[in-house]
């Protein structure tokens, strides 16, 4: 049987073997061509030699997820199927067994494998000659004697035999290759096209059009669309909200979005400064957010580990900033640095000592990625606060293909701000003048009147330090009810949303990047019968309270889904709410939920009647 | 008309009768005046301990900041708004004890601004514990036992980050201190200050009779000055690795004299980019006027989005 156009594809090798490209060329081709894609890549922390692998899933309709098989398996190494069970210290046991039955691998024919070391009847195998293919595409070229120099274009012979396969058509991959090499480098686009053709009419004439029941079919296209990850949401919002320095210290997964702007600079006017460490990151952009440009850091765990003490700096300053951009990745310590979590959640909300307002949104796709950095500016500088953007790896790694944002709805706010002329001589300023609201209206050193100080000690109006009772208490609620006021003027609408129908009996709780794979898992839910709606925070803080208990109190059976092992959410909103789940599913084996899990993680509550499901399919 | 009160705030001070810090906040505001700073355009930056305490008695903007981060914040804010003079000052155990990694870096970057050591050899505001440059075997009144580890020398290691204004001076020689500083701001790159300084209360080694020689065979004061003795740290050709060199490595063998003779003044010298002027060269915009007065805030990112199509 042919199904048409809902496909998932894997390229997996050794890291340095350029999977990345490919599997990225692949997903171009295939939303120029009017499909939908999600792709997501999965790496060790190595730079060379380690496997890895990247997923791409093509469907008509945009998916919102990853699933656990693969139609399409393409092999650079033997590793890739078979893992690396021989080794004293096995990780994976190869993805062979991931292989949809119908499904097919895609392999190096010099591997002499016989079909039963496969260990499967139900599979198809399509064994190419990437060497060979190489080497002909290469003399084409007159390039045949540098055959090491390119050997890494055998994931482009690959690329192109899942396309013959696919019965794809192969122009708009074409292109995509060719778009991959400017310049100088032009001139390799060509040999690239020819390696990739050989692939296509290898697969096509060696194993014939009815090979692979799964077939890719071009469709209209449904307006323009872009192929954006979360570190390119995230640096362009930033951009596009005017923000004027950035800080980082190398790091996985956050060190993408700082290069990102660093390549964009010179065009967007940004400082990027690579700081000595996190210490300093956070320091060096609060530093710039008093001096009244808007400015932002970028870590994962263990870097906002050592930016606790700088946040509680800009927490007491009431610095109009930064906006900390936290890529939680599997923890404690360095723990799995290249592997996704959702485990710094109480962390965000805690991190430093003592109390101070700080706003945290945790997006849950590209698209809210992009928004939620726009407005975290704008809170930044509005309640003088920092604020920290919550995501993690899997977001920042994860393509999809959105709609470019229009943005003209998108307005930069700086907040209160005195003007010189409201300065004059004589005049009194005080930069922590209590007001009603708790904001007081900031200067930009360098004005001329509005000379303030502003120390991390406690202080009075002036910013001078003090240890006096009174004004400690008064300073204290000045501070705080700025996230008190954050709470009642941010609507609901952003910090919380109920997807699905109003009632259901099962409503899933869940925030962050797990929010597709919870939305596709529904859809199979509601397939075999079960009905649910999805209750996703958004707002860690200010916290969405009266809303979330609004849903939640009402509800009938509830389920947490997170990607950390203790439902960090789930023990939040019973602090808020004094509404506890029923039952959890939780993930935390540093890999991402895919579509299914949620599917059989709600399956295994109800039908099993487990409490709590742990699951994990890598 | 600006003039010493102008630059002096009412805020009660509470440092210790006799402190040095007193010698280098007057210094600092008699450098402003005679250099006709306005106060507006001036922000001092601090660390954390009696030190740390300095801006709130300097009428400009004022950033007291956190343990051992006046550095990096101070960084921050001068890449951000480089209109202002920004002088940072910290106790020894800020700058070299828990800012050390900043110390170094700073001095990579060699920006446009003073950083101003308050060097006494012990941690003041907590009662008297050994800094990072308190002498081996040296042991002060609240200490238990005399130091057992090595102290840093500031000076060498200043020189060896890549402060491009390399000085030492003396908190209770207030006419000297005002020259360096004054030379130090003057200066265009990263302009560190190592200032010797008593504390009453907790070194009772390095007082200001010590300084001033009154414990040797022939009383005479331990500080000279580097330029009455001939020696000069200014490079006149930063182009010539080898006269860098050599003048890197003559402020390295003065800076370990210590003891009975101690040289103040002028290390080491030399003008080259900052790093303001490095990202002007990456970001022209830059040179017509800083981000901060520029619109930033409706910028086009359609280019952006093509590029992912």
């Amino acid at each position: 049987m042919t199904v048409t156009n809902s496909f998932t594809w894997m390229i997996g090798g050794p890291q340095g073997s350029g999977i990345n490209s490919v599997a990225e060329n692949f997903a171009k081709a295939c939303i120029r061509g009017g499909l939908h894609i999600f792709a997501n890549i999965e790496y060790h922390s190595n730079i060379k030699g380690e496997h890895s692998y990247y997923r791409l899933r093509v469907e008509s309709k945009a998916p919102r997820s990853h699933v656990d098989w693969v139609d399409l398996l393409v092999a650079l190494d033997r590793e890739t199927i078979f893992g690396d069970m021989n080794k004293p210290h096995p990780t994976h046991r190869g993805h062979r067994h991931e292989v949809s039955p119908g499904g097919g691998i895609i392999y190096d024919r010099s591997l002499n494998l016989t079909p039963d070391s496969f260990g499967r009847d139900d599979i198809k195998l399509f064994p190419i000659p990437y060497m060979d293919l190489l080497v002909d595409a290469l003399k084409e070229f007159g390039k045949d004697k540098e055959l090491s120099k390119y050997q890494v274009m055998v994931n482009t012979i690959a690329l192109g035999a899942s396309l013959g396969l696919a019965d794809y058509d192969f122009d708009l991959a074409t292109e995509a290759i060719k778009e991959g090499f400017t310049g100088r480098k032009a001139a390799l686009g060509d040999v690239n096209v020819s390696a990739a053709r050989r692939g296509y009419d290898y697969a096509k004439k060696s194993f014939g059009e009815d090979a692979f029941p799964s077939k890719l079919r071009k469709q209209p296209l449904s307006g323009k669309r872009i192929m954006m990850r979360g570190v390119q949401a995230v640096a362009i919002a930033k951009l596009k909200a005017g923000c004027g320095f950035q800080t980082y210290y190398p790091i996985t997964p956050a060190t993408d979005e700082s290069e990102y702007l660093e390549s964009h600079q010179k065009d967007y006017n940004m400082i990027v400064v690579q700081a000595e460490d996190e210490i300093s990151a956070i320091n060096m952009a609060t530093g710039a957010a008093h001096a009244g440009l808007r400015s932002s850091t970028s870590t994962s765990g263990p870097g906002f580990s050592l930016m606790a003490e700088g946040l509680g700096w800009a927490g007491i300053t009431e610095a109009p900033g930064p906006v900390v951009v936290l890529y939680q990745r599997a923890g404690p310590a360095t723990g799995m640095p290249t592997r996704t979590e959702q485990a710094d959640l109480r962390f965000a909300l805690h991190a430093a000592h003592g109390e101070f307002p700080r706003i945290i949104i945790a997006p849950g796709d590209v698209i809210e990625t992009y928004y939620d950095t726009f407005d975290s500016f704008n809170y930044a500088e509005h309640y003088q606060v920092p604020v920290i953007l919550l995501t993690d790896k899997f977001l920042a790694s994860t393509y999809q293909d959105i709609a470019p944002f229009d943005g003209d709805n998108l307005k930069v706010d700086r907040g209160d701000m005195v003007r010189e002329s409201d300065l004059a001589a004589g005049s009194d300023y005080k930069r922590y003048r209590w007001t009603e609201l708790g904001i007081s209206p900031r200067a930009i050193p360098g004005q001329k009147g509005g000379i303030f100080w502003t120390t991390g000690d406690e202080h009075d109006e002036y910013g001078h330090i003090t240890e006096a009772p009174d004004i400690r208490i008064k300073m204290m609620r000045k501070r705080m009810r700025k996230i008190e006021l954050a709470g009642q003027v941010i609507p609901d609408s952003k910090k919380a949303t109920l997807h699905g129908p109003k009632a259901a009996p099962i409503t899933l709780v869940g925030w962050g990047s797990s929010k597709g794979a919870i939305l596709d898992g529904m859809e199979d839910l509601k397939s075999d019968g079960i009905e649910t709606n999805f209750l996703q925070v958004r707002y860690v803080n200010p916290f969405p309270t009266n809303f979330v208990q609004q849903v939640l109190g009402s509800a009938r059976r509830k389920i947490g889904i997170e990607n950390n092992y203790s439902a960090q959410m789930a023990g939040l909103i019973r602090e808020k709410t004094g509404i506890a789940v029923d039952n959890t599913i939780v993930k935390f084996d540093g890999r991402p939920f895919s579509q299914n899990e949620i599917y059989e993680g709600v399956k295994d509550i109800i039908k099993n009647g487990i409490k709590e499901v742990t699951v994990s399919h890598a | 008309m600006l003039e010493l009160k102008t630059y002096r705030t009412q805020v009660h001070n509470d440092w210790c009768p006799g402190c040095g810090d007193f010698g280098i906040v007057n210094a600092i505001q008699m450098t402003l005046l005679e250099m006709q700073l306005e106060p507006h355009r001036v922000a001092i930056f601090s660390g954390i301990g009696c030190s740390g305490k300095t801006p709130h008695f300097v009428n400009a903007y004022g950033f007291h900041t956190l343990h051992g981060r006046v550095l990096p914040i101070a960084t921050g804010a001068r890449l951000a708004n480089p209109g202002l003079t920004i002088v940072a000052v910290g106790g020894d155990g800020d700058g070299l004890g828990i800012g050390a990694g900043h110390f170094v870096n700073t001095g990579r970057r060699n920006l446009d601004f003073t950083y101003v050591l308050y060097d006494n050899g012990v941690y003041g505001l907590t009662k008297g514990q050994a800094s990072p440059t308190l002498p081996k075997g040296v042991k002060t009144k609240s200490m238990p036992g005399p130091a057992i580890v090595e102290r840093v020398n500031p000076i060498a290691m200043a020189v060896a980050s890549g402060y491009t204004f390399v000085a030492r001076s003396y908190a209770l020689d207030v006419r000297h201190l005002k020259q360096t500083l004054r030379a130090a701001i003057e200066h265009r790159g990263s302009a560190f200050v190592d200032v010797l300084q008593t504390c009453p209360t907790y070194n009772d080694i390095n007082t200001k009779e010590w300084y001033g020689g009154e414990d040797l065979p022939v009383k005479a004061p331990r500080l000279y000055k580097l330029e009455d003795s001939g020696y000069s740290g200014a490079v006149a050709d930063p182009s010539l690795e080898e006269e860098v060199n050599a003048k890197k490595g003559n402020a390295l063998v003065k800076s370990f004299e210590w003891g009975d003779k101690i040289p103040i003044g002028v290390f080491f010298k030399m003008e080259v980019p900052t790093f303001e002027d490095q990202l002007a060269l990456r970001m022209p915009a830059l040179k017509d006027k800083p981000f901060v007065e520029q619109d930033i805030y409706n910028r086009d990112i359609t280019p952006l989005l093509d590029e992912l199509t």
